[in-house]
């Protein structure tokens, strides 16, 4: 085995170009809000950008490839999934908290469930991948 | 001028759209024609970022802030282009999925610009 393992071929590059919009919808936003009115809503702009790091991160280990980043990705997606399914549950019971939406507020309801669905998909797709390389490594 | 090249290229967006997930259906890679319409589509984008910077600089202004009007039409204008590329690279249906993503995120950014101009 010389070449890393490609997470990025098949349905990994669709998940590359959703993670690379969330990156940029994340990013931009945050660095907007917390650079303009950061003291109306901290936590929420806060979270965003947060949510914007765990998502260039992931992209970043999609686009590496390996079995290290692979491991990591896992790792960072599921992080991701509790990051919203926690933050969706919290926005829904303290909306005082929040004068501001978040990428993550009512479960991505924002960004048309991306981020809920975004984490599962690429869980399934991840494991998976490791699924099929043992089998290539045992035949 | 502005509102009636959002409204075209919101809809230009979604016949992309629906075009490139007819392929990824029928297990298609992007080609040639895919690419020009990728091409007719990256031109209206491109259209629409310079017909905007022109009337912010005749002095028109829009609903919400400058800053976030020209950060949606940098990412209306980078969108299509982008999945494009990605779907050179990725040669199965997998590829003409993303351009399709690409074009449905693309209309969505043309709502969006269209609420920031309006509002």
């Amino acid at each position: 085995m010389t070449s890393r393992q490609k997470l990025i071929s098949g349905p990994g590059i669709l998940l590359v170009w959703l993670y690379g919009v969330m990156v940029v919808g994340a990013v931009s936003r945050s660095a907007y809000q917390i650079s303009t009115e950061f003291d109306r809503a901290p936590l929420a702009y806060s979270l965003s950008a947060l949510a914007g790091l765990v998502y260039g991160f992931i992209t970043y280990t999609l686009v590496r490839g390996g079995e290290r980043a692979r491991r990591a990705a896992v790792v960072c997606c599921a992080a991701e999934l509790l990051g919203v399914l926690v933050v969706g549950a919290w926005t829904l019971a303290d909306p005082g908290a929040f004068p501001d939406a978040t990428v993550w507020s009512d479960f991505g309801m924002g960004y048309l469930f991306i981020p809920v669905l975004l984490p599962v998909t690429a869980l399934y797709w991840l494991v998976r991948g490791r699924a099929a390389d043992r089998q290539a490594v045992a035949a | 001028m502005l509102v009636a090249l959002t409204v075209a290229t919101a809809v230009a967006a979604l016949l992309l759209a629906a075009w490139c997930g007819w392929a990824a259906w029928r297990d298609q890679p992007t080609k040639d024609w895919h690419f020009i319409g990728m091409g007719v589509v990256a031109l209206m984008a491109t259209a629409q970022l310079v017909v905007g910077i022109v009337q912010l600089a005749r002095g028109e202004r829009p609903g919400q802030d400058s800053v976030i009007f020209v950060a949606y039409l940098l990412g209306a204008f980078a969108c299509v282009p982008v999945a494009g590329f990605m779907s050179l690279a990725e040669r199965t249906r997998w590829g003409s999925l993303t351009v399709a993503a690409g074009g449905f995120v693309l209309a969505v950014l043309q709502v969006r610009l269209y609420d920031i101009w309006g509002a």
